[in-house]
């Protein structure tokens, strides 16, 4: 007996496998094809799910502190007198009351990781003759650049951001002729008015947002657009991005800012996310359980068939407790064995398609989320599993009648 | 006097109480067996010999009566304590099927032990080799059971029963199926532990030959205990 380290359950439970060969290949390799696509398509999902959460929040903060829009109030309400007609307020460009207190508020938050103020409004820019209304976005590049990776989309120049620079996107450079070093006049409606050089171009993935999109130091945007000393919001990044929600409103609680997290800002597209992970949890719910039923019904088969032996392991003093650890332990060990190689199958999977599904560029189509604790959690839970389903035979096996079964 | 090693008193068994094919297999046996006693059980086929062997071996219950081995009264122990009784004071060889098909000789065996024990250790492994040097198996220590012939698998069968040195053997017709020569092999090792060790065996045969060998022969006939 080489084993001899084992306890006897471990001993005879490997025997046991090991004598009913076919039976045990065929149940791993069936394990090992369901453990296989859930790590596969775990994998595949999580990495097109973080893939279009990254590319929608690359562009936009998780959460956004707003200034309070104005309310028209009646005149006169309750009285006699009540005006019939209540007008839409303008909503003017204003900043936050006591911002500064307000992101250290947030800052001091445990979720929160980052909190960026930005000064936003519309201004046109204007090159000769020609000029185009774009947004302009006042930030602090060492704040900001935490929460939008823009470094990372910027194709020529720099990211600098002095109080005379500005950075714009590729299709307004195109539109008015511009490149890194040019000058450009901007000018917005509330009378500022100030010529930049444009540092660097950026390229956002998408033509209106090239178009419309600059950036500029924060400095630069109050005076521009006349919110000197003020910011039109605060953007902030969490820890969390599922939980921005949440974030929110106790932000909104604590503070009394008007907090939008990118889950309500985009609500459709998280919709699809969650209805994407909902199917994913199904799909490997199913066939975890079909998994199960397998090791159940090989389990089942091998009780009947080694009923004689069990029957023996009874005369010679193996108590009942014994036998059910003998067949719950081959359940477990027929889970860990086909998740094994099934986590084999899946990684090779996986490594395949990130070979094979490139972009035309042979970039590959989007990053996979190959992390070890899929392979882990798999690991852990087609052995829970196996043990699970191990259970109904085990204990039949433990309550055989030693004389029936010796019998046969 | 010795504490005898089982005793039956009025041993009643029914099989299916209280329904309408209600059977009564042994009728009120007596019987006690003092240590070192070879006593052979004849009779007809269905008489009770295999039922009155599994309740002595502790793997049935009688339906009533007393049944004390090595002085302990049975009646009113549980499973778990019956399961321990068994493994310590009684040893079994049966017709067929003895042996656990995907173990070697040596294993099979140690695994009363091992499953006493919980653990393997190496004086498992020695005195089941040494067991199996005396039915004459010390050769075939490592093979597979299944490799070996009728014979040398009930010889291992002895050798597993004797390892936990229990002071009872209950043989169900052990040479049932071997031929003459075999059949006095494994005969003559029963014999040999019961000289040596001085156990108690109780052996079930059809073979007046080897009955007539025993120190006593009971006669088991309709569920009772004749001669």
């Amino acid at each position: 007996m080489k084993s001899r380290w084992l306890p006897f359950e471990w001993i005879v439970a490997l025997r046991f496998l090991r004598e009913g060969r076919m039976q045990t290949l065929f149940i791993v390799a069936g394990i090992a094809i369901g453990v296989a696509v859930i790590v596969f398509m775990s994998a595949l999902l999580n990495g097109l799910q973080s893939n279009f959460v990254r590319r929608v929040l690359t562009a936009q903060s998780q959460i956004q502190l707003l200034p309070p829009k104005e309310v028209a109030r009646r005149l006169g309400a309750g009285s006699a007198l009540e005006d019939a007609v209540v007008q839409a307020p303008l909503q003017r460009l204003k900043s936050i009351d006591q911002w500064q207190s307000v992101a250290a508020q947030v800052r001091a938050m445990p979720d929160v990781e980052v909190v960026a103020p930005t000064a936003s409004g519309s201004a046109l820019a204007i090159r000769g003759e020609a000029s185009r209304a774009v947004s302009v976005n006042g930030i602090d590049p060492a704040l900001y650049f935490l929460i939008v990776a823009l470094p990372e989309k910027i194709v020529r120049g720099s990211t600098r951001l002095t109080p005379g620079d500005i950075l714009i996107g590729t299709d307004l450079a195109s539109d008015l002729g511009v490149g890194v070093g040019d000058k450009l006049r901007v000018s917005s409606a509330s009378g500022g008015d100030q010529t930049l050089m444009v540092t660097g171009l950026f390229d956002l993935g998408s033509k209106p947002a090239n178009q419309r999109t600059t950036f500029v130091a924060l400095r630069t945007a109050q005076s521009l657009l006349g919110l000197v000393g003020g910011v039109s919001s605060l953007e902030v990044k969490v820890k969390d991005i599922y939980a921005a929600d949440v974030i929110a409103q106790r932000i909104t609680a604590a503070t009394g800012v008007e907090a939008d997290s990118w889950i309500a800002t985009n609500a459709q597209f998280f919709t699809a996310v969650q209805a994407q992970k909902t199917s994913n949890t199904t799909i490997r719910f199913f066939v975890g359980l079909s998994v199960a039923f397998g090791i159940a019904s090989v389990l089942v088969v091998s009780v009947v068939q080694k009923s004689r032996e069990i029957g023996i392991l009874r005369a010679m003093g193996i108590s009942r407790g014994q036998v059910l650890r003998v067949f719950l332990l081959q359940g477990g060990l027929l889970g860990l064995l086909g998740s094994l190689g099934g986590a084999g199958m899946g990684l090779v999977a996986l490594l395949l398609w990130q070979r094979y599904a490139l972009n035309p560029d042979g970039t590959p189509l989007f990053p996979l989320a190959i992390e070890p604790g899929l392979f882990v959690a798999s690991l852990l839970l087609a052995t829970l599993t196996g043990l699970a389903a191990a259970f109904a035979p085990a204990l039949r096996a433990a309550r055989l009648d030693p004389v029936v079964a010796i019998r046969g | 006097m010795a504490e005898p090693v089982v005793s039956l008193r009025d041993v009643r068994k029914a099989f299916n109480l209280g329904l309408p094919n209600e059977t009564q297999v042994l009728h009120g046996i007596d019987l006690t067996l003092a240590r070192g006693e070879f006593c052979a059980v004849m009779g007809p086929s269905g008489s009770g010999k295999s039922t009155l062997l599994n309740i002595v071996g502790l793997l049935d219950r009688p339906t009533s009566g007393s049944l004390c081995i090595g002085g302990r009264e049975t009646r009113l122990l549980d499973e778990r304590a019956l399961t321990r009784l068994r493994g310590h004071s009684i040893g079994f060889i049966f017709q067929y099927h003895n042996l656990l098909a995907g173990f070697t000789a040596l294993e099979n065996v140690a695994i009363p032990m091992l499953g006493d024990a919980g653990f393997f250790r190496d004086d498992m492994a020695q005195r089941a080799s040494a067991l199996l040097e005396s039915v004459g198996l010390a050769k075939w220590r490592d093979s597979m059971v299944t490799q070996l012939s009728g014979g040398q698998q009930q010889r291992v069968a002895v050798a597993r029963s004797l390892a936990m040195d229990p002071p009872l053997l209950l043989a169900d017709e052990p040479t049932g199926n071997l031929d003459t020569k075999s059949a006095d092999a494994v005969f003559e090792l029963l014999r040999k532990a019961n000289r040596e060790r001085g156990m108690a065996v109780l052996f079930v045969t059809h073979n007046p030959e080897l009955a007539g060998r025993c120190d006593r022969i009971i006669q088991v006939v309709d569920g009772k205990i004749r001669g």
